[in-house]
């Protein structure tokens, strides 16, 4: 380090041919005339607000929403404010794009293996499955299933009735019986959590015991005995409260038990049907991308058939598959907007009819644009995280 | 012959046929259906309910059908499809409220669209001249035959010759003849000086008018025509859009990077319907007050945006497979960013990326069916629309049937074309 470098002498560049100056000049550019549009049209909107009287800001969502929900998981009646409005739409969409996604991958990855099946039959069928329901729009099978089930289907009075009466299945939806309130049940839901917390301290214990000693742990069945029966025990103890309350009919609808309404059942049947076509591509190419070899290695080694799946194909089949899957699963959350078409009440739903109410569209724009980035960053972020994980450990 | 099967050992035997129940169709029905018992109860269990829905379907759609009748109430309690209501309603669900008489007019616009994007799939078509002459008779014919009358502003042709002298020039401009490089020159030049003086006002904006038919307003479109229409130039607009955004994502500055990548990932995080909504409700106020423009147009921006992000994304995987020494060694031959992007970089990329692109534009079929949400009359909803008839009430799954077949004719055949295509490009690394 004690030579000086002689220093190079500089190369004599035009300024509009030196690449630094060239390349902020383009952006200067570029940012000039995105901000320029954006102030056309910021103060285009401004100015027709103005003219039409439209007030800004979110004030609104405090006022009354007066408008009716059919499906709540809330409470909600039109006296809450917007704001609970669309509280109710956003848990809404969340619940029934958290149960699509669930089934949509358990029914996708059935078909994905089906169509992997030695059994010409079965792998023909699931072939079909994928191509019927890929090839077609979704809103199209929702509106077939929310028409079948809200015409087809018979009415209250004609219900059908399964179990001794006690489940109806109608154009009203399918109503069930459901307990009634009892103060165990918040202690079981307490079991549930203890359970989960227990399964997951045996699982780790037997992992470690696995890697010391190479004896190997049921941790399935304890892990799932632990979550199924603290909560079952925890009944028993309590009393073991057997009311339900049943459905039945008064005047011209059912009361009592709980519904799945038409438009819920239609919107979540059309996504898993559709979003597990898709899934179902995903399974079958992640298993196909693995070499033969792993699966004959991992026999010799005296693995069983089962063994073999969970611990040496899956992991390694997981690899190909989850980073698709997590697009599938923003699909799904994406998708469940089409929900009003066939009238369930989600997000934008709500929104929508906040906007025609209000009239400040901007304002609720923002806020659906908002909560669809947070879900799907949330997703992301989790699905991200979960390949991380299970992503091949290079040194 | 004879003489050699009696020498003995040491010729071998002639192989003998392997039993009958290994080959053939028994064979294949063992090996395939039968070949274990957890097998075979599939295959039995399957075989059942593949038949009693054979029968429950055949009971339903043929025999039990009604395919001509005067209305749905003919139909009624006959416990069988109706399959009259599709020939009763066909016309509507294909060309929605077009005026009756005009219905060959989308007709041949969906065939000349059909024809353009037939000839586009063609490989010997895959040229910048060729490609554009194809879309641009094809687009005339469509909206000739659309809108009955179009009105081309002179103020177009002479941008047009502007932008086609100037890239002209600075791509040829080092091979061409003088001849040539003059003539972009004078294209150039007078494209120049005509939009000069429109800006200055000396010369009026006209418009050349090509009226051949009866004026048809976008609000009366329907049905198919609208459904392809949506799909082909939300595609034909997002595909160079998608390029340019995808260019800017890969780019080396980092404001422009950071706009494309805020703008790409905003529009991939909402839902289609929400920038539906925003197209049909905020863009008129995002205008002077004043104008207002086509709800048509609205959903075709809202579509465009929309396939832009989704094609960038694509565009970018092409980008990044392509090795860093093809960059470099463009670098090194002295091409400048415009050049290496155009005569290097993108040929191999867009090759790379075809299939997908293909699948993408199977998903932007299927969801141009979002548009009726802001009451644009597509295939779709006039197929829905049909139901509405009193006199046609409730039969909705022999529309909806009819309506998913025809789609899943268009994405099955784009789908097929694409695995097809996969293998093609392919042919030269598969040995």
């Amino acid at each position: 380090m004690a030579i000086a470098q002689p220093a190079l002498p500089k190369a004599k560049v035009a300024p509009w041919n030196d690449p630094v100056i060239r390349g902020w000049f383009f952006q200067i550019v570029v940012i000039g005339a995105v901000t320029l549009l954006a102030w056309y049209l910021v103060s285009n909107t401004l100015d027709n607000l103005h003219r039409q009287k439209i007030a800004t800001g979110f004030d609104y969502l405090g006022r009354e929403a007066g408008f009716e929900i059919g499906d709540t998981m809330i409470p909600y009646s039109p006296a809450d404010t917007y704001a609970r409005a669309i509280f109710v739409g956003m848990l809404n969409t969340l619940r029934v794009a958290i149960l699509g996604i669930i089934l949509a991958t358990i029914l996708g990855t059935l078909i994905g293996i089906g169509r992997l099946s030695p059994n010409w039959l079965l792998s023909r069928i699931c072939e079909w499955y994928v191509e019927a329901f890929r090839n077609v729009p979704l809103l199209l099978w929702l509106f077939l299933f929310y028409k079948v089930i809200s015409e087809a289907f018979p009415g209250p009075r004609q219900a059908i009735s399964l179990l001794w009466d006690t489940i109806f299945l109608s154009n009203r939806g399918l109503y069930f019986p459901v307990p009634f309130a009892h103060d165990v049940h918040s202690w079981m839901g307490l079991g549930l959590l203890v359970g989960i917390a227990v399964a997951w301290s045996i699982s780790r214990w037997a992992k470690a015991r696995q890697a010391a000693t190479g004896q190997p742990f049921p941790t399935i069945w304890a892990g799932i005995g632990a979550i199924i029966g603290l909560p079952l025990l925890i009944w028993l103890f309590g009393g073991a409260p057997l009311d339900f309350s049943v459905p039945h009919i008064k005047g011209f609808n059912f009361e009592g038990g709980t519904v799945i309404q038409p438009e819920f059942t239609a919107l979540l049947l059309g996504l898993v049907v559709y979003t597990s076509a898709f899934i179902a591509e995903i399974v079958r190419s992640g298993i196909l991308a693995l070499h033969k070899g792993q699966s004959e290695a991992a026999y010799s080694l005296g693995l069983s058939r089962s063994q073999a799946t969970r611990l040496v194909l899956l992991p390694q089949a997981l690899r190909v598959i989850v980073p698709p899957m997590t697009s599938q699963y923003l699909n799904i959350t994406k998708n469940s907007s089409l929900a009003i078409a066939i009238g369930y009440p989600d997000l934008v739903a709500s929104v929508n009819v906040t906007i025609n109410q209000t009239g400040q569209a901007v304002e609720n724009v923002l806020i659906i644009m908002a909560a669809y980035l947070t879900v799907s960053l949330s997703i992301s972020l989790f699905m991200n995280w979960y390949n991380r994980r299970i992503a091949l450990k290079e040194r | 012959m004879s003489q050699a099967t009696e020498a003995g050992p040491a010729t071998a035997r002639p192989a003998r046929l392997p039993p009958a129940t290994e080959q053939g169709a028994l064979g294949w029905l063992r090996k395939n259906l039968f070949s274990s018992w957890g097998n075979t109860i599939t295959t039995l269990v399957i075989v059942a309910l593949m038949a009693w829905f054979a029968v429950w379907f055949v009971d339903w759609a043929v025999l039990n059908a009604v395919f001509t009748a005067e209305s749905g109430q003919e139909c009624v309690g006959k416990h069988g499809a109706c399959w009259a209501i599709i020939g009763a309603k066909f016309r509507y669900i294909f060309f929605g409220s077009f005026p009756y008489e005009q219905h060959w007019r989308p007709l041949f616009a969906i065939l000349a669209m059909l024809a353009m994007l037939v000839l586009s799939c063609d490989r010997r078509m895959w040229s910048a001249s060729r490609l554009a002459i194809i879309w641009g008779v094809g687009s005339v014919i469509t909206f000739l035959l659309m809108l009955g009358e179009i009105h081309i502003p002179v103020t177009l042709i002479f941008v047009v010759a502007l932008i086609a002298g100037l890239v002209g020039y600075a791509y040829r401009r080092r091979v061409a003849e003088n001849a040539e490089r003059l003539a972009y020159i004078a294209l150039a030049a007078i494209g120049g000086l005509y939009l000069i003086l429109r800006i200055l006002g000396v010369v009026p904006g006209v418009a050349v008018p090509i009226a051949l038919f009866s004026y048809v307003e976008t609000g009366s479109w329907g049905g198919l025509a609208v459904t392809m229409i949506l799909a082909t130039y939300g595609l034909a607009f997002a595909f160079p859009y998608g390029i340019l955004l995808a260019l800017g994502r890969r780019s080396n500055l980092p404001l422009i990077r950071g706009l494309c990548i805020g703008f790409i990932e905003l529009i991939r995080g909402v839902p289609l319907i929400s920038l539906l909504i925003m197209a049909s409700v905020m863009l008129p106020l995002f205008l002077p007050s004043g104008t207002s423009i086509d709800k048509f147009l609205r959903a075709q921006v809202a579509v465009i945006l929309f396939a832009g992000a989704y094609i960038a994304e694509i565009v970018r995987g092409g980008l990044q497979a392509l090795p860093k020494g093809q960059f470099e060694a463009a670098d090194a031959m002295g091409l400048n960013y415009v050049q290496r992007t155009a005569l290097i970089v993108l040929p191999q990329a867009l090759r790379v990326v075809i299939p997908p692109l293909i699948n993408t534009f199977i998903g932007f079929f299927k969801d141009t069916s979002l548009v009726l949400i802001i009451g644009i009359f597509d295939f779709l909803k006039t197929a829905s629309q049909a139901l509405v008839d009193p006199l046609w009430t409730g039969f909705p799954g022999e529309i909806y049937l009819f309506a998913a077949a025809v789609y899943f004719c268009f994405c099955f055949s784009m789908s097929r074309y694409s695995k097809y295509l996969e293998r093609e490009l392919n042919k030269g690394t598969q040995r």
